[in-house]
C-alpha cells in the first residue's frame, strides 16, 4: 500500500454543514485505504499540496469531507462536478483495527470525525461493536450521524451550545456515558485530543493534524515529539497509539 | 541520437546532473518504493548537526506565492546516527552518489562533524550549510562574513579529504566575496543558493503564520536570484556549482546549467511532486534534442 499518484475526476462536491464540504471522487482504480489514511491533493493555484483525511472508500469511489479554513479549501471548494484533481493517495499509517477485541470507542471532534466513517464500517465489517462520540459546536455542524448509525454503531452526540445531545465537550459525554471499550480511536483538534489523554486508558490511538508540507515525509514539516523520539506526523503517522505520546 | 547527461562534479562522474537537495527529500531512502533511486544524479542528505535535534516548534511550513516558507530548524537524527544507519541504509538502496550536508553551531562542530562523514564509506561527498536561516545562532552567521566563512571552510578542509562543497546563502550582500573567500581556503565546489528570509502573517489571527515567525523561502519565485548567484560566481570562481533554487523543469536544469552550475539541486519542488525529479530527468533528452544539445557538460556556463 504504497504511495501512488492519480488522477481522479470530481462527481460531487457539496455543502453539507457550515463550511463543510463532502468531496466525492470518481476512483475506478483506487488502491484501498486504510481507515485513517490521507491523501494530499492538487489545489489549482497553490504550490503545495492539501492533506485530507479519506472519509470513505469503497469500490470505484473515494469521499474526502473537509473544512474551508483557508485559500486552499476555499479554492477546492469551488471546482465544479466533472473537475480533475490530482492526488497522491495512500498516505500515512492508518488505525490498527487489531488493537480492539470487540468493543471500540470511537471519538471525533468537529472535521475531525471524517476518518471516523470508514473505521466504523471497517470495525463493524469485522464484527466489533462500535460506539461512537462525537463533538460539534453546535446542532447545524454535526456530521457523520446518519452514516454510523446506519452501519449499527451506537452515536452519542455534544454540542458545546447544547442545541444537540449532550452539553458541553465531549469529555464532559464521555464521563457521563461512561462507554464499555477495549480500545478507543480519537481525531479531533488537538485540544480535544490533549483533553482526553488522561481521561482515555492505554490501549488505543490517536490520530494527529498539523500543517504539512509534503505529506509525503521529506520535509520535516509537521514533526511531533513522542516517546521514541521526534517523528514526522505525515510519515510516521497521522496514528499514533496513545503510549507514545508523551502529554 | 543518444542525448549524454552526464557531468563530472569534482572528480565524481554523475549520469545525470540532477540532485534533490538536502533537506527536500526526507532522510534519502523514504522515495525507494516510488522510484529507483539510481536514477538520480546524486543525493543530497538531510541538514546534519553533531547532536539530534528536535528543530523548530510547529508550524514550521507557510504557502506563499510561488513557493513557501520553512523554518525546520535542522531537525535531525545528529552526526553518528548519520554515518552509523542513515547513510549505508541509502547506500542499501541505491549506489547513487551520496552527499552529506553539515550543519553546525561552532568552528569545532563543523570540524568534528566532517571528520566523521569523512570515515563513511557511504558518503562520497561533504556539502557544509554555511547558510541555514531557521537556527537562532551558527548556521547563516558563518554565511554571512567572508572570514567566517573561510575559517568553516578551513576547519572543514583539514577535516576531510573527500570533495567539499560549501553551501552559500544569498542572504548578503556580495555573494562573489564569499564564494572566493571558501574558494581560497581549498573548498572543491560550491552550492548557491539557500533559501532566503521571508515571513508571513496571519491577519485574521495577528500573528506570525511561523511559530519561529521567520522561515526560508523556496520554490519557483527564487529561480531568477539563483540563477543571477550562480552566473556572478561562476564568473569570479573556478570550482564547480551546485545550482540550487527554484528548479522545476528540464528547462530549468539547462538555463541553471548555461548559468555557470555543473550540477544542479532539486528542493521545493520534490515536496510538491515527490517524483519531481525522476519526472524532470525523463524530459531532459528531449529538451536537450530541441535545444540541439548533445553533451550537457558542454553548457555549463556557456552564457
Amino acid at each position: 500500500m504504497t504511495m501512488e499518484k492519480r488522477y481522479y475526476s470530481i462527481t460531487a462536491n457539496t455543502l453539507v454543514a457550515p463550511q463543510v464540504y463532502r468531496l466525492e471522487l470518481a476512483a475506478p482504480d483506487a488502491p484501498p485505504f486504510r481507515a485513517g489514511q490521507f491523501v494530499e491533493v492538487a489545489v489549482p493555484g497553490k504550490y503545495l499540496r492539501r492533506p485530507i483525511s479519506v472519509s470513505f472508500s469503497d469500490k470505484g469511489r473515494l469521499i474526502l469531507l473537509y473544512k474551508v479554513v483557508g485559500e486552499g479549501t476555499r479554492a477546492l471548494a469551488s471546482l465544479p462536478v466533472g473537475a480533475e484533481l490530482e492526488l497522491l493517495t495512500s498516505l500515512g499509517n492508518g488505525f490498527d483495527l487489531d488493537a480492539c477485541r470487540e468493543n471500540a470507542l470511537l471519538i471525533g471532534g468537529g472535521i475531525g470525525v471524517a476518518p471516523l466513517h470508514q473505521l466504523c464500517r471497517d470495525l463493524r465489517a469485522s464484527g466489533r461493536k462500535v460506539t461512537a462520540l462525537l463533538g460539534f459546536n453546535t446542532a447545524s455542524d454535526i456530521l457523520l450521524r446518519p452514516e454510523l448509525e446506519e452501519l449499527g454503531a451506537t452515536v452519542h452526540i455534544a454540542t458545546l451550545d447544547g442545541s444537540a445531545g449532550i452539553a458541553g465537550l465531549v469529555t464532559d459525554a464521555l464521563q457521563q456515558i461512561q462507554p464499555v471499550f477495549d480500545a478507543f480511536y480519537v481525531c479531533g483538534p488537538m485540544p480535544m485530543m490533549r483533553a482526553l489523554y488522561p481521561l482515555l486508558p492505554d490501549g488505543g490511538e490517536f490520530s494527529l493534524e498539523e500543517r504539512m508540507g509534503c505529506g509525503t515525509g521529506l520535509c520535516f514539516g509537521c514533526t511531533v515529539q513522542t516517546t521514541d523520539g521526534p517523528r514526522r506526523i505525515c510519515h510516521d503517522g497521522p496514528v499514533f497509539p496513545k503510549n507514545q505520546l508523551p502529554w | 541520437m543518444v542525448k549524454d547527461t552526464s557531468v563530472i562534479l569534482a572528480g565524481i562522474r554523475l549520469k545525470n546532473p540532477v540532485i534533490p537537495a538536502s533537506g527536500t527529500f526526507g532522510l534519502g531512502y523514504e522515495m525507494a518504493g516510488l522510484f529507483d533511486l539510481n536514477r538520480l544524479g546524486a543525493i543530497a542528505l538531510k541538514g546534519t548537526t553533531l547532536e539530534p535535534r528536535f528543530g523548530n516548534p510547529t508550524p514550521r511550513i507557510a504557502e506563499c506565492p510561488g513557493g513557501l516558507l520553512n523554518a525546520v530548524g535542522l531537525q535531525n537524527p545528529g552526526i553518528d546516527a548519520l554515518v552509523g544507519e542513515v547513510a549505508p541504509k541509502v547506500r542499501s538502496c541505491c549506489s547513487t552518489p551520496l552527499i552529506a550536508n553539515i550543519s553546525g553551531f561552532s568552528l569545532d562542530e563543523y570540524g568534528i562533524c566532517c571528520e566523521k562523514a569523512d570515515t563513511c564509506d557511504s558518503i562520497d561527498m561533504i556539502e557544509v550549510n554555511i547558510s541555514c536561516p531557521n537556527v537562532h545562532q551558527g548556521g547563516m552567521v558563518f554565511g554571512t562574513d567572508p572570514k567566517a566563512a573561510a575559517a568553516v571552510t578551513r576547519r572543514a578542509r583539514q577535516a576531510t579529504r573527500k570533495p567539499l562543497f560549501i553551501k552559500l546563502s544569498p542572504n548578503v550582500t556580495d555573494i562573489v566575496a564569499i564564494a572566493r573567500a571558501c574558494e581560497d581556503e581549498g573548498a572543491d565546489g560550491l552550492t548557491l543558493i539557500n533559501t532566503l528570509l521571508g515571513m508571513r502573517i496571519d491577519i485574521r489571527r495577528r500573528k506570525h503564520v511561523l511559530a519561529n515567525r521567520t522561515g526560508g523561502f523556496s520554490g519557483p519565485a527564487v529561480f531568477p536570484i539563483a540563477i543571477r548567484c550562480v552566473n556572478q560566481v561562476a564568473a569570479a570562481c573556478h570550482i564547480p556549482i551546485m545550482g540550487c533554487g527554484g528548479v522545476s523543469s528540464a528547462e530549468d536544469v539547462i538555463e541553471m546549467m548555461m548559468a555557470g552550475a555543473t550540477a544542479v539541486q532539486v528542493g521545493s519542488a520534490n515536496l510538491r511532486d515527490p517524483l519531481a525529479c525522476p519526472t524532470l530527468i525523463d524530459n531532459l533528452p528531449d529538451v536537450m534534442q530541441e535545444l540541439d544539445i548533445d553533451r550537457i557538460e558542454n553548457i555549463i556556463g556557456i552564457v
